[in-house]
Order: C-alpha cells, then sequence, then structure tokens
C-alpha cells in the first residue's frame, strides 16, 4: 500500500518537477531581470543574481554545529533575498506605458492572433467535419495529410512561403501567366502575407481537436433532430456546432496563444507595418540588448495570456463535470 | 375451415372472430371491439405497398406490404437483422425504400423529408441531446414549430406530467438513471403530438422489473393518448404485452400479422409458433383431412393424432403438429379414452424447475421428445412425477395446430 503510495506521488511530482525547472524558475529569474537596471556590461543588468555567492557564504558556518547554524545560514539568504527586494525597481514597466510602440504591439498582435483564430476556425472546421465524416476507412490516411506538414520544419516551410508570396513569386507568375493581372501583386511584407503564413502555419492544431470531438459524435443525434423538425442545416446549427464547443476552445487555445507571441511568421513575411510583439521583443532583446526591458514585455505578455489559458481551464473543468 | 378460434381483443374483454372479415364491432356483451384489421371499410394510416430496401445486394426489407390502422399499437417482432430498423427508418424518413411505396394519412412519402412527416421516433439509444436540459429536450420539436412560449412550456409541463418526471425539467441527460432517460425521450417524441410514433426497442437497455412496469405504461400512455404507435422489438414478450396486433418478421418478409393471442394460439408457420413461445413440434404425414379436424400419422403403429384441421393440407402432404408444453397434461396412469383426446406414451428424461413451472422433458418411445409444463401447486418434495418415471402425456384435439410449413 504505502509503496503504491509513493510510487503514485512520485509520478505527480514528475509533472510539477518540470513545471518547477523548465517554467518556473525560468520564470523567476525573468521576472528578476525585469525589475533590475539597464547596464552596459556582462550581463547587461544590475544588480546582477549571485548565486554563487548565496551558497558560498551558506556553506562556511556549516562545518561548526548544526541547528543554529542552519538558522544563521536561513537568516543570510533573507537577508540577502530583502537586498534584492529593496533595489527592485518597476521603471521598466512604467517605460512600456510611456512608448506607444509596446502597447500597439501588444494590440496588434492581439488582433491578429483573434483574426487568425477565427480564419482558421472557418478554414478547419469544414476540413475536420469533412474528416470525421469521411469512411473510417480513409480516416487515418487523411488524418496523415493534415500531419504531413510537421515532418519539415517550420522554418522552412515559412521561407517557402517567401518565394510564393514575393512580386516575383510562384502566386504572381501563376496570375499574370492566366491573365488575371497585369501588374504584380504585393502581398510579401504586407499583414496579408502574415495572416497567410499564420493561417496555413496553425491549421493542424485547430483541425485535430475539431476532429477528435467530431468524430465521436453521435449520428443519431443529428437524426433526431431531424425527426423533431430541423432541415440538415438546422440541425448542425443546433446540435454538432454546440457538441463541438470542446473542440473549438481547444482548438481557438492551441492557436491563439502562440499565435500572440508568433515572432517567425511576421519576421519572415510581414513588413515594418507589422508591429508584432514578438518582434518588438526580439528587436529589445539583441537590437537594443535592453535585457530588463525585454523581460518586461515578456512579463506583460504572459499577464495578458494568463486570461485566455484561466478561461480556457475553467471550460475544461465544466466540460469534465458534465461528463463529456 | 374449422370454426374459428375466438380470440380476446386488447382492453376490451370482448370477443371477435379472427379470420371473420367484417366482424369488428358487435360483440356478444355489445361492447364495440378495436379491430379495424377486420373491417374492409377502415382507413388504414400506415400502408407498405410491396416495399423493397436493398443495402448493395442484400433485402433488408423484401416485397413487403402492411396496413396500420389510427390508434393501434402494432409491434414489430423479429430476431436481429430481420430488417425492423430499416422498416422504421423508412416510415422515418431516414431511408428510402428502393421499390415501391409508402403512404401515410392518403400521401405518398417519397421524397418527403423526415422533418416535414408527421410521425416521430424514439431512438435505440434515446438521442437525447446531451447539451441541453430536460425541459429544452421536450421543447425541441415544439420550438422547431415556431410555437409560442407559452404554449410550449405549457406542452413541456404536460409530457414531464404523462411520464412523471416532475422536478426534472431542469437536469441534463447525463444526470438521469436509464429509466429516467427513456422516459425523457418518450416525451421529446410525444411532444409535437405525432400522427404516429416510431419506438425503437425502446425498452432494450432496461432491466426486467423496469421493462415490465414500463411496457404497461406505455400501453396506458397510448390509449390515453390515442395516437398510433409502432412498435420494434425482438422480445416476444413485450410484444405481447403491448400490442394490439404483432407482425412477426424473418429476413426482410412478414410472416404473419395477427392480434397477439391468435399469433400464440395459432401460429401459421413453424417458424412463428417457435418464435412466440415455447412449442413441441411432431414431423408426421396428414393421413385424413376433414371440415374441422385432421389426423396426422406420426410414428407407424401408434395410433394416428386427431387434431385441427389445416385446409392447406391434404391426405398424403408432410405437415408438422405443434403443441405448447402447456397444454400437455402429464399422468402416471393411462388417462380415460376419451373421443378425439390423444395420449402418447414416454420415459420422463429430464425436469426443469423454475420455481412456479415445471417443464418434464418426456422421450417418447420412437425416441422423439416432448415437453410438458406444469404449475408447480404443490411443493416440490412432494412432487409425484421423478426422472426415468413411464408417464402419459395427452391432450384434446383441438388444443394444437397443425401446420404446413
Ligand atoms: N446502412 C446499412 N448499410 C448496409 N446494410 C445495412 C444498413 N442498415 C441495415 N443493414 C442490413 O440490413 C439488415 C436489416 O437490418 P436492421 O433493419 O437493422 O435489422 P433489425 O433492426 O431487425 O435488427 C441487416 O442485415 C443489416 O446488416
Ligand atoms: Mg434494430
Amino acid at each position: 500500500m504505502r509503496g503504491g503510495g509513493w510510487g503514485r506521488r512520485t509520478l505527480i511530482a514528475i509533472p510539477y518537477a518540470w513545471l518547477l525547472v523548465l517554467f518556473l524558475a525560468p520564470f523567476l529569474i525573468v521576472l528578476r531581470i525585469s525589475l533590475s537596471d539597464f547596464a552596459i556590461s556582462q550581463p547587461p543588468y544590475s544588480p546582477v543574481l549571485d548565486l554563487p555567492a548565496c551558497f558560498g557564504e551558506a556553506d562556511l558556518p556549516a562545518a561548526e554545529g548544526e541547528a543554529p547554524d542552519l538558522l544563521s545560514c536561513l537568516g543570510g539568504w533573507a537577508d540577502q533575498f530583502w537586498g534584492l527586494v529593496e533595489e527592485w525597481d518597476f521603471d521598466n514597466y512604467i517605460w512600456l506605458t510611456q512608448d506607444n510602440i509596446y502597447w500597439l504591439s501588444y494590440i496588434t498582435s492581439l488582433e491578429i492572433a483573434a483574426v487568425s483564430t477565427l480564419l482558421i476556425l472557418l478554414i478547419g472546421y469544414p476540413i475536420a467535419y469533412g474528416m470525421a465524416r469521411a469512411p473510417k476507412a480513409w480516416q487515418p490516411t487523411l488524418l496523415m495529410l493534415v500531419i504531413l506538414p510537421f515532418w519539415t520544419s517550420f522554418l522552412i516551410r515559412v521561407y517557402a512561403w517567401i518565394s510564393i508570396l514575393k512580386t516575383e513569386g510562384l502566386l504572381n507568375q501563376f496570375l499574370q501567366g492566366i491573365g488575371l493581372l497585369d501588374e504584380p501583386l504585393v502581398i510579401l511584407g504586407t499583414n496579408t502575407a502574415v495572416y497567410i503564413g499564420i493561417v496555413y502555419s496553425y491549421l493542424p492544431f485547430m483541425v485535430l481537436p475539431l476532429y477528435a470531438t467530431l468524430v465521436k459524435m453521435d449520428e443519431s443525434l443529428l437524426e433526431a433532430a431531424q425527426d423533431l423538425g430541423c432541415t440538415r442545416f438546422t440541425a448542425f446549427w443546433l446540435v454538432t456546432i454546440p457538441l463541438s464547443i470542446p473542440g473549438i476552445v481547444a482548438g481557438s487555445m492551441l492557436v491563439f496563444i502562440p499565435a500572440v507571441g508568433e515572432f517567425v511568421v511576421p519576421d519572415l513575411l510581414g513588413g515594418s507595418e507589422t508591429l508584432m510583439i514578438g518582434r518588438t521583443l526580439w528587436t529589445e532583446f539583441f537590437g537594443n540588448r535592453d535585457w530588463p526591458v525585454a523581460s518586461a514585455v515578456a512579463i506583460i505578455l504572459l499577464l495578458v495570456l494568463v486570461v485566455p489559458i484561466v478561461l480556457f481551464q475553467r471550460h475544461q473543468d465544466r466540460a469534465q463535470e458534465a461528463g463529456r | 375451415m374449422p370454426e374459428p378460434p375466438v380470440i380476446l381483443a386488447k382492453g376490451t374483454g370482448a370477443a371477435t372472430a379472427a379470420g371473420h372479415a367484417g366482424t369488428a364491432s358487435g360483440g356478444p356483451g355489445g361492447a364495440k371491439v378495436f379491430a379495424p384489421w377486420n373491417d374492409p371499410d377502415a382507413k388504414p394510416l400506415v400502408e407498405f405497398r410491396s416495399v423493397t430496401k436493398l443495402f448493395g445486394e442484400v433485402a433488408a426489407v423484401d416485397d413487403l406490404s402492411l396496413k396500420i390502422y389510427p390508434r393501434e399499437f402494432f409491434a414489430l417482432l423479429g430476431p436481429s437483422g430481420c430488417g425492423k430498423t430499416t422498416l422504421m427508418r423508412m416510415l422515418a424518413g431516414f431511408e428510402s425504400p428502393t421499390h415501391g411505396e409508402i403512404w401515410l394519412d392518403g400521401k405518398e412519402l417519397t421524397g418527403t423529408p423526415p422533418n416535414r412527416r408527421p410521425v416521430n421516433m424514439m431512438f435505440q439509444a434515446y438521442a437525447l441531446f446531451p447539451h441541453l436540459s430536460v425541459a429544452d429536450n421536450i421543447a425541441f420539436g415544439l420550438r422547431r414549430d415556431g410555437l409560442p412560449k407559452g404554449e410550449v412550456a405549457e406542452r413541456v409541463e404536460q409530457m414531464l406530467a404523462l411520464v412523471q418526471l416532475h422536478g426534472l425539467a431542469t437536469r441534463r441527460p447525463h444526470q438521469l438513471s436509464g429509466g429516467q432517460r427513456q422516459r425523457v425521450a418518450l416525451a421529446r417524441s410525444l411532444a409535437k403530438r405525432p400522427k404516429m410514433l416510431l419506438l425503437d426497442e425502446p425498452l432494450g437497455a432496461l432491466d426486467k422489473k423496469l421493462r415490465e412496469q414500463t411496457q404497461f405504461e406505455l400501453v396506458s400512455i397510448q390509449e390515453r393518448l390515442g395516437t398510433t404507435f409502432l412498435i420494434v422489438t425482438h422480445d416476444q414478450d413485450e410484444a405481447m404485452t403491448v400490442a394490439d396486433r404483432i407482425a412477426v418478421m424473418d429476413q426482410g418478409r412478414l410472416v404473419q400479422v395477427a392480434p397477439p393471442a391468435q399469433i400464440y394460439e395459432y401460429p401459421t408457420s413453424r417458424y412463428v409458433a417457435d418464435f412466440l413461445g415455447d412449442v413441441n413440434l411432431i414431423e408426421g404425414r396428414v393421413a385424413a383431412m376433414a371440415a374441422e379436424n385432421a389426423r396426422l400419422t406420426w410414428c407407424e403403429g401408434r395410433p394416428d393424432f386427431t387434431c385441427p384441421a389445416n385446409p392447406d393440407l391434404k391426405p398424403g402432404d408432410t405437415a408438422w403438429f405443434g403443441i405448447r408444453p402447456e397444454k400437455v397434461a402429464i399422468d402416471k396412469d393411462m388417462p380415460p379414452d376419451r373421443p378425439g383426446q390423444n395420449a402418447v406414451e414416454g420415459t420422463v428424461w429430464d425436469i426443469g424447475y423454475v420455481g412456479n413451472l415445471s417443464t418434464y422433458h418426456v422421450k417418447l418411445d420412437d425416441g422423439q421428445m416432448v415437453r410438458a409444463q406444469v404449475a408447480n401447486r404443490v411443493h416440490l418434495a412432494r412432487r409425484e412425477i421423478s426422472w426415468e418415471d413411464r408417464v402419459w402425456l395427452s391432450w384434446g384435439k383441438d388444443d394444437g395446430v397443425l401446420l404446413a410449413r
């Protein structure tokens, strides 16, 4: 019994340890940097978090006695910690509110992510629906086709779009070839190209959860709806859509959250007009080498994204409660 | 044909003569008997005319013709895969016949989509909408008809009362027991007051006690509303309990359509006799055929059986004598020789005991097994007949049937 309990506790501990090491610790470091000042030094902020010093100092009295030493050791750490807290300053966050570029980037990112999510939903739903209604024998193949793009690096696939979208690219060659256009379309370097890139890249993340909910839906529910007076369309609207909401929510979150922080697509396909927060962050970090401000941008982005994540979690809990 | 058997019609207690067309009313007590199928002037509510449904090469329904009358409680009975569901789905509009026509209330139904047919269906697994409350499930069809709000609420109340589910209106289907779900499904399919309600194995998911109780409730609801019910079942007890008439199906065809008592007492084929209840079948050759009775040679050197006549048979034909085990008397002594009495001797081979009944498996001297079923009126310990005993089996001349197929 006890062994089983230990086994279970270890199992539960693994994801927590994972989160602690790979999420919480980096988060705290970034948070800490965001509260420091910019400095022309290496690393480029001050005061520097001096971990070896903390531990080195704490190690010294450990040789003499047991209990009081532990106390003094803890006290030493606490002093260090308070020393850091006293040096905290929120200048970086205040700075973010004073320059338009930051909040404009946040707004643009949220807008582009929201519109993309909507577009992906509109394109992905019919695809997922078609897959779920396809003959059973075809479904594994269709699923494979959706996953197939992942066999190539994301970066390469976005690069490929450059050669499709550029002025003398494949798309313009084709449209001019069939005589539809005289002047080439300027797509690359606009928000349109960013939308195309995001919709293309994130489509599978919408299709897969939607397919998973649609495929397990009971066909007889639609027949019951028709029997009670629905046309095929109203049955779809009143039964299929409401029952696929868990899939819609899951897919939208999987698309929206990473799309907000997207960097590669706006960087490669967008132009100077595309002010997305990922790019602003990158410029701050590598262009200006202002780590503290970049960290503050990242922390705010995280807080902005916590809202949809919490909403998503709530929805999942309710769905679970409803036994679905 | 002998004097036709007297069959009780359900619910009335009055009698009608089966096989006599046109005697639907005016039983001995003057009570009106519900038997529109005997009335050539009665207008059917539903009529299948030579309907065939092919799935690829397989005929799920094969050249089937059937009339169902208003207010009737009609049961389709048959083994799994015989085409019952397909027949019902064609009526509801989810499948269309490959050949033939289906008429409902004087209109041909081909091309009418399910949502425009005045029939409603209660699905086998209920198909309740999981995202809607009980009340919204029941109101679903009413809202599609654009009924005003007040009227919808009123009708939902009525339906909840009808199926005794007060107080559960706001629950979701997953918060209900199986029996409650079944009631919601019933209420939902009745809410639109369809001309006809189709029930596909409605009680299949319930346990035995609840099923039996619900069968009686179904009958009482049907009688109160006067809606025509078509129920699909593979459970013969269920069909016998609820139906005014039963159609026994086999491989897409109807083999017999008759009221429960008639179909039980006077099956027209071995298939029906065997499907409904238990039956002893003894093969023989027709020795004589008179107006009322026939004689069947079943074993050389033994007296022929005297049994009811069958106009389809003539002397020399192969035929089967069928008798229900409960109609066979079992005695240790030879029964007194009365005219028309049939008696055979054999050895008790096995005794099946199910508490209220005992079934004696008796091996006749030519090796055939005949079962006799007796109510256990005395305590098991005082039972007279035991294994290996020599016994006499006997029955009257009109207690069995003579079957041509
Ligand atoms: N959609 C379908 N496609 C192919 N065959 C079917 C389909 N529906 C039913 N069948 C076949 O038709 C026959 C009758 O089925 P069904 O009407 O469901 O029988 P029952 O309800 O009496 O059990 C079965 O052999 C079944 O396999
Ligand atoms: Mg069936």
